[in-house]
């Protein structure tokens, strides 16, 4: 039996579901030496600002049991040289659309990058990053705050037609409140979750072994938080969800959809395996014939009942 | 960057907490010396990063510190275990920048990645010397391998328990002359090998990494030419670029 793995995210077909997230992907390059990566979905730039950035000191770098941490802080070329470099070097090794992954320290700032990427032909969607963890009076002050994410999605609202995501933080009390705040504001669908704040301390040192304190955990140790936030604000909102935070097999995948998500995003599982994706996308189409899944569109939300 | 499973010939220590290990196996990714292998560890989430010591066709040699857990349980890995590594990461030393006669000057565990250096050196026809140092003498490695390449070692401890007694910063007082400096070893060390060095000089340096091959930022230091990623353009910077 044929299986149908394509998805619709906010009106935009995707062959699959499977889309390597933010900051876990670089501009997609130095995985197109390794394999096509046309077989994925689409994929989600690296986070960018107005202006350049290096990001954090190191270390910024850390590893859990189920995972690893991360302060890297935004590091980006910034708005101008992605549209001059990064994406006309990426249209060469990828066809597809593309979600434009931004972030700010402003309002104005939000408006600005999304006034310069969003009328690039490559561009699928906007994936506007309220959560970053590792930045200060920026990123993730915005998702903690159902106004201020308010706030931040009308401002991308109002500049562009592309569909626009807003990406969630975890790192709250209440993620649907979020959710709805950023749906009343315009948004036509929403990413989550971004990493949970954590910390780890080295034993010699007797010190965070992050330079900047703290950082962003990901990998399959965050995946239950994961499902159940998606599970939460799938039934709190009437937007498309894409669910992320430690996916590393198809089955997780899967999982996803069947909580409420209609896409998947996929991140710390590349920097450990960079054939993730590919092997993710390639084992989709068995496990569906497994669970008796002819199409991933049909199981969305599935697990509701 | 290639995807390879080798198999472990040996693993066996040499020296105070450090392992050298043999393996079998594609390493036609290695290009230059001073690149380094990602290993992943069954039960660890991260892949570590390892320097080349040497190569050839078909086999691969890494000499590893144990220094946490991960390397820990790499050290128990027993031969014919195999061992899923992404090779041929990094940018290694630029040998047409060496001149004539290099001074290879490694600490510690810096020194492997100096031993393939200097075998791709002499295989040139260059004339390097060497100035290894070590905390102390149950420390030191691969000195002999250094002599069988009849590249002239001065070996340092901080102890004195072999060789002079003092860092590589006194070792260098008794190199004559030389062309250009390749360093490897802890950060403190390399910043006084550069600002010792009169000449040109390439520098390996050394960073937490999250993948190993630029996908993620984790590893990027800012150096006079911007940001560079340590396990991508690096790990071998020049001395010009770095902001020491």
């Amino acid at each position: 039996m044929v299986r149908y793995t394509h998805v619709t995210l906010c009106g935009v077909e995707l062959d699959n579901p499977v889309i390597p997230a933010s900051g876990c992907f670089g501009y997609g390059y130095e995985f197109a030496e390794l394999y096509d990566i046309n077989c994925l979905g689409s994929f989600s730039c690296k986070g960018t600002t107005l202006a350049p950035r290096f990001g954090n000191p190191s270390p910024r770098i850390a590893e859990y049991t189920g995972g690893m941490l991360n302060a890297v802080g935004l590091q980006n070329p910034g708005a101008d040289a992605v549209v001059a470099e990064e994406l006309p070097r990426l249209a060469k090794v990828f066809r597809k659309p593309i979600l434009a992954n931004i972030s700010g320290f402003s309002l104005e700032e939000y408006r600005a990058v999304a006034e310069k990427l969003a009328p690039c032909p490559q561009v699928g969607w906007l994936e506007v990053n309220i959560s970053c963890p590792n930045v200060h009076g920026g990123g993730m002050s915005f998702g903690t705050d159902p106004r201020q994410a308010a706030a931040v999605t009308a401002a991308v609202r109002a500049v562009t037609d592309k569909p626009v995501l807003v990406k969630l933080s975890p790192n709250v009390t209440d993620i649907t409140a979020i959710a709805r705040a950023c749906a009343d504001a315009g948004a036509d669908g929403l990413s989550l979750i971004n990493t949970l704040l954590g910390m780890r301390i080295d034993l010699r040192r007797r010190r965070p072994i992050l330079a900047n304190g703290t950082g962003g955990m990901s990998g399959p140790g965050v995946f239950p938080l994961a499902l159940r936030m998606v599970w939460q604000v799938s039934q709190a909102v009437d937007l498309p969800v894409v669910g992320m935070g430690g996916v590393s097999s198809a089955e997780d995948v899967i999982e996803m959809l069947l909580a409420g998500a209609t896409a998947v995003q996929v991140g710390a599982a590349n920097l450990a395996d960079p054939y993730a994706c590919r092997d993710i996308v390639a084992a989709l189409p068995v496990a569906m014939e497994r669970y008796g899944i002819e199409s991933l569109r049909d199981i969305i939300g599935g697990a509701h009942g | 960057m290639k995807q390879v499973t080798f198999e472990i010939v040996s693993n066996r220590p040499i020296a105070r907490d450090i392992y050298d290990l043999r393996l079998s196996g594609d390493a036609s990714a290695i290009t230059a010396p001073g690149q380094f292998v990602n290993l992943r560890l069954p039960g660890f989430y991260l892949r570590r990063p390892i320097s080349v010591c040497d190569w050839g066709e078909g086999w691969l040699r890494l000499v590893y510190k144990v220094q946490g857990k991960g390397t820990a349980a790499l050290s128990a890995y027993p031969a014919g275990a195999a061992l899923d590594a992404l090779t041929g990461l990094g940018n290694g030393y630029d040998l047409p920048r060496c001149g004539a006669r290099p001074l290879l000057v490694g600490g510690g565990v810096g020194v492997p990645p100096l031993l393939g250096l200097a075998k791709c050196l002499t295989a040139q026809g260059k004339s390097p010397c060497a100035v290894l140092g070590f905390n102390t003498a149950a420390e030191a490695i691969l000195t002999e391998d250094f002599a069988a390449l009849a590249v002239p070692v001065t070996l340092c401890t901080a102890d004195g328990s072999a060789g002079l007694r003092g860092l590589v910063m006194d070792g260098m007082d008794r190199v004559e002359d030389y062309s250009h400096v390749c360093a490897c070893g802890p950060e403190a060390m390399l910043r006084a090998v550069s600002a010792k060095c009169a000449t040109g000089g390439q520098f390996s340096l050394e960073e937490r990494m999250g993948c190993g091959f630029g996908a993620c930022m984790g590893c990027s230091c800012q150096t006079k030419s911007g940001p560079k990623r340590i396990c991508r353009e690096g790990p071998v910077l020049n001395k010009e670029e770095l902001l020491w």
